[in-house]
C-alpha cells in the first residue's frame, strides 16, 4: 500500500503547501483574486481525483484549488493565473474561482452555487452517447443541495441513468450559515436515496479511506449502474473567502477546529506513511521537492508579463 | 441544383432541423413537449420517427437544469437544440445563460466552445397574458457571448437556423408564433444565411422602418398603405440578428431617408429599440431630419382582455400614424383598410 499512500500524500502535501504559500503572499496584494482555500478539504480532493482515469472529467466550484492541483500536479500556470499574468491558465481571465483545464479533464468551475451540477450531467450524457467510457465527477458543497437545480439534476441523471458521480463536500457551512438555519430535513443521503441513484458516504479525513470509497463509486458509475452520490464530510479551517482564521467571528469555535485538527488529513497520511515504513528522509525529500516547485512557480508568475489588453475582447465569441 | 417550393415558416424551421440532424449526427433536439403529439406547434414534426428518442427527446420540467445539460453536452462535442414553447419559460434558464453559457468560451481561454441553439417561441393574442407574451430579446442581447436571432420570413428562418446550428457559439433563436403561417418559396436544399447580416425587405426612399420579427409584417402592411394613401415610399429593414447587429445596413438606409422608426416587438424601456435609436443617433446625427421614433409594447404587463390587448400591441396603424406625424401629413382615414387579425387564422387556445 506504500505506493498508494505516497501518491495520495504527494497530492495532499502539494495542496496544503500551495494554499499556505498563497496565505503567505496574499498580503502583498499582488494576487488580486478572491481565494476560497482548500485547507482542511485535501483528503477529499486527493482521494477522489486519485480514483479517476485520465479521460474522466471533473466539474467544480469556486473552491477548487485542491481539485486542480490533485488532478494536474502543475503549479506554474496555476500561480500565474492567480497573479493575472499572460502565462496563467486562462491568461488571468478566470482567476481563482474559475480554474479550467479541459486538457486535464477539469472542465468548468463555477462561483454560483450548484450551477456546474447540471452541466456535469449534460457532459455525462454526451459521454454516454459517444460510448467513450469516461465518467464525470462534479464536486459541490452541502449548500448546493439546497438549490433547486441540484434536485433537477439528480432527477435527470437518475432518469437517464447517466455516468456521473456527485461528490458532496459537506463542511456544515454555507459561507457562515450552519445547517440549523438551512435544512428542513435530517439527512441529505436519505433524500437522494429516493432517486434511482446509488448513495455512498463516509466521514473520514484519511485520503486512503476516501480513495477507496471513491473507487467503489467510480466503478459503479463506470459499470453503467447510473449515477452515484458520494457524501463526504470535512472541516473548513479558514474563513469562507480569504486567508484568515475566523474562530473569533462567533459562528464556530476553536475547540471544534482542535478536534478536527487531531486528524488533520496531511498529518494523518504522513504518520500513516511512517508506520508503513516510509523513511523520514524520503518524506523530507519529497516535501522539499514540492516546496521547491511551488516557490519556483511563484517566482515565475511574479516575473511574467501582465496579460495584454488586447486579450480583453478575445474569446467572447469565436 | 436548387428546388424551391412554397412552404410555411414552421415547415422551414422543421426542414432546417431535419436536414442538419441528417448531416451531423452530433445534432440533437430536446425540450418539454418536443416529441409529444403537438410537436411544438408542428415545428418538430417527424423528427422522433426519423432520428429516434436518443436524438429527439422530452425532458422533466426542469428548464434550468436542462439548459446546463445542453452546455455540458455542447462542450463535449454535441450540438444541442433546446426548445421552449414560450420565451417566458426561458426566464427559468437565465442563470445558466447569463452565468455559465455566455462566459464559457471566455472563461476557458477559448478552449471550450458552446454550439447550442436555444429556440424560444414568442407570440401575441388570444388572452395569453403576462407570462405567455414576452419577447425580451434585448435581455439576451445585452449579454456578451450570446447571439440572438429573430427571423421574419420562412426562407430566412431556414437559412438562419442552419447557420445557428452550425455556429460554434450559443444562439438564442426567437420565432414568432404568428409567423408560423407565413408561406413563401424556400429552397429545398440546405443553405445558410449568415448571422449578423440585416436584410432590406422593401426598398424605399422617404422613411426607414426597422422592424423586429412580427413587426416587419405590420411594417410591410403600413408601407403598402402609406404608398397608396400618401405616395410615401418606406424602406423596411429586418435586422434578422439582434446580436451581433448589422448597424451598417441600417445606417446606410437612414442616411438616405433621414427618418427612422424602430418598430420593436417588445417594451421600449431599456430595450432593443433604445439601443438601435442610440446607434442611429450616433452614426447618422447630422443626416437625421427628425428624431428616431420608437414603437413597441405598452409599458405594462400584457393583459388578457382583447380590447386591452389591442392597446398593448403595436400594429401597422401605429406605424402609419408615426410616419404621418414625422412627415407632417394629414392622418389618412384607415376605416376601410384591412389590418391583420389572428381570428382569421385560428381559434384559440394555442
Amino acid at each position: 500500500m506504500l505506493k498508494l499512500n505516497l501518491g495520495l500524500y504527494k497530492k495532499l502535501y502539494l495542496i496544503r503547501q500551495a494554499e499556505q504559500k498563497i496565505r503567505e503572499h496574499y498580503p502583498e496584494d499582488e494576487m488580486k483574486t478572491p481565494v476560497h482555500l482548500s485547507i482542511g478539504k485535501e483528503a477529499i480532493e486527493a482521494g477522489v481525483c486519485h480514483a479517476l482515469k485520465p479521460n474522466d472529467q471533473i466539474f467544480g466550484t469556486y473552491r477548487s484549488h485542491g481539485i486542480y492541483l490533485a488532478r494536474t500536479g502543475e503549479t506554474d500556470a496555476f500561480f500565474a493565473e492567480l497573479y493575472g499574468r499572460q502565462t496563467g491558465l486562462v491568461k488571468g481571465k478566470a482567476g481563482s474561482m474559475h480554474l479550467c483545464a479541459p486538457e486535464h479533464g477539469l472542465m468548468i468551475t463555477s462561483a454560483i452555487v450548484a450551477s456546474s451540477v447540471p452541466v456535469a450531467v449534460g457532459a455525462a450524457y454526451a459521454n454516454k452517447v459517444k460510448g467513450n467510457d469516461a465518467i464525470v465527477v462534479v464536486f459541490f458543497g452541502d449548500g448546493a443541495t439546497e438549490e433547486g437545480v441540484f434536485w433537477e439534476s439528480i432527477n435527470v441523471a437518475s432518469l437517464m441513468r447517466l455516468p456521473v458521480l456527485f461528490v458532496c463536500e459537506d463542511n456544515d457551512l454555507a459561507a457562515f450559515t450552519p445547517p440549523k438555519y438551512r435544512r428542513g430535513y435530517a439527512c441529505i443521503k436519505k433524500l437522494v436515496s429516493q432517486y434511482n441513484c446509488t448513495v455512498l458516504g463516509l466521514e473520514s479525513t484519511d485520503a486512503e479511506d476516501i480513495f477507496k470509497s471513491a473507487l467503489d463509486a467510480v466503478e459503479s458509475v463506470r459499470s453503467g449502474a447510473g449515477p452515484c452520490f458520494l457524501h463526504l464530510k470535512y472541516y473548513r479551517y479558514l474563513e469562507h473567502v480569504g486567508i484568515q482564521e475566523d474562530f473569533d467571528a462567533g459562528y464556530r469555535t476553536r475547540e471544534e477546529f482542535d478536534k478536527w485538527f487531531e486528524k488533520d488529513p496531511v498529518n494523518l497520511q504522513r504518520e500513516k506513511l511512517s508506520r508503513l515504513g516510509a523513511g523520514e528522509n524520503e518524506l523530507l525529500e519529497l516535501e522539499a521537492k514540492i516546496d521547491g516547485q511551488i516557490d519556483n512557480s511563484i517566482k515565475l508568475a511574479k516575473q511574467a508579463p501582465f496579460t495584454q489588453i488586447g486579450e480583453l475582447y478575445r474569446d467572447v465569441v469565436e | 441544383m436548387t428546388t424551391a417550393r412554397k412552404i410555411s415558416y414552421c415547415q422551414a424551421i422543421n426542414e432546417a432541423i431535419s436536414q442538419e440532424m441528417e448531416r451531423d449526427p452530433c445534432v440533437f433536439i430536446y425540450g418539454i413537449g418536443v416529441p409529444d403529439h403537438k410537436r411544438i406547434f408542428g415545428s418538430t414534426a417527424g423528427l422522433v420517427e426519423k432520428f429516434g428518442l436518443q436524438r429527439c427527446f422530452d425532458t422533466p420540467l426542469s428548464e434550468d437544469a436542462m439548459t446546463g445539460f445542453g452546455l455540458g453536452a455542447a462542450i463535449n462535442g454535441l450540438r444541442p437544440i433546446h426548445v421552449h414553447a414560450r420565451v417566458d419559460f426561458l426566464m427559468l434558464c437565465m442563470n445558466q445563460l447569463a452565468n455559465m453559457i455566455s462566459s464559457c468560451r471566455y472563461s476557458s481561454g477559448g478552449k471550450l466552445s458552446v454550439p447550442i441553439v436555444i429556440r424560444a417561441i414568442i407570440g401575441r393574442g388570444w388572452g395569453q397574458t403576462f407570462q405567455h407574451s414576452k419577447t425580451v430579446h434585448s435581455v439576451f442581447a445585452h449579454i456578451p457571448g450570446l447571439k440572438v436571432v429573430m427571423p421574419t420570413t420562412p426562407a430566412d428562418a431556414k437559412g438562419l437556423l442552419i447557420s445557428a446550428i452550425r455556429d460554434n457559439d450559443p444562439v438564442v433563436f426567437i420565432e414568432h408564433r404568428w409567423l408560423y403561417y407565413a408561406v413563401e418559396e424556400v429552397d429545398e436544399q440546405p443553405y445558410d444565411v449568415p448571422l449578423g447580416k440585416a436584410r432590406v425587405l422593401r426598398k424605399g426612399d422617404d422613411v426607414t422602418v426597422v422592424g423586429v420579427s412580427w413587426m416587419n409584417v405590420e411594417a410591410l402592411r403600413a408601407a403598402d398603405i402609406l404608398q397608396s394613401r400618401h405616395n410615401i415610399s418606406v424602406e423596411v429593414i429586418d435586422p434578422r440578428t439582434i446580436s451581433p447587429l448589422d448597424g451598417e445596413m441600417i445606417t446606410k438606409s437612414v442616411e438616405k431617408t433621414g427618418h427612422c422608426i424602430v418598430a420593436d416587438n417588445d417594451w421600449l424601456h431599456c430595450g432593443f429599440s433604445a439601443e438601435l435609436s442610440a446607434t442611429i443617433s450616433e452614426s447618422c446625427f447630422g443626416k437625421l431630419k427628425s428624431p428616431v421614433k420608437r414603437i413597441g409594447f405598452a409599458f405594462a404587463p400584457c393583459p388578457s382582455a382583447r380590447h386591452l390587448e389591442d392597446g398593448f400591441y403595436p400594429n401597422a396603424a401605429d406605424i402609419i400614424r408615426a410616419v404621418e406625424a414625422k412627415l407632417g401629413l394629414e392622418p389618412a382615414d384607415l376605416t376601410d383598410e384591412d389590418f391583420y387579425s389572428y381570428e382569421r387564422k385560428f381559434k384559440g387556445p394555442f
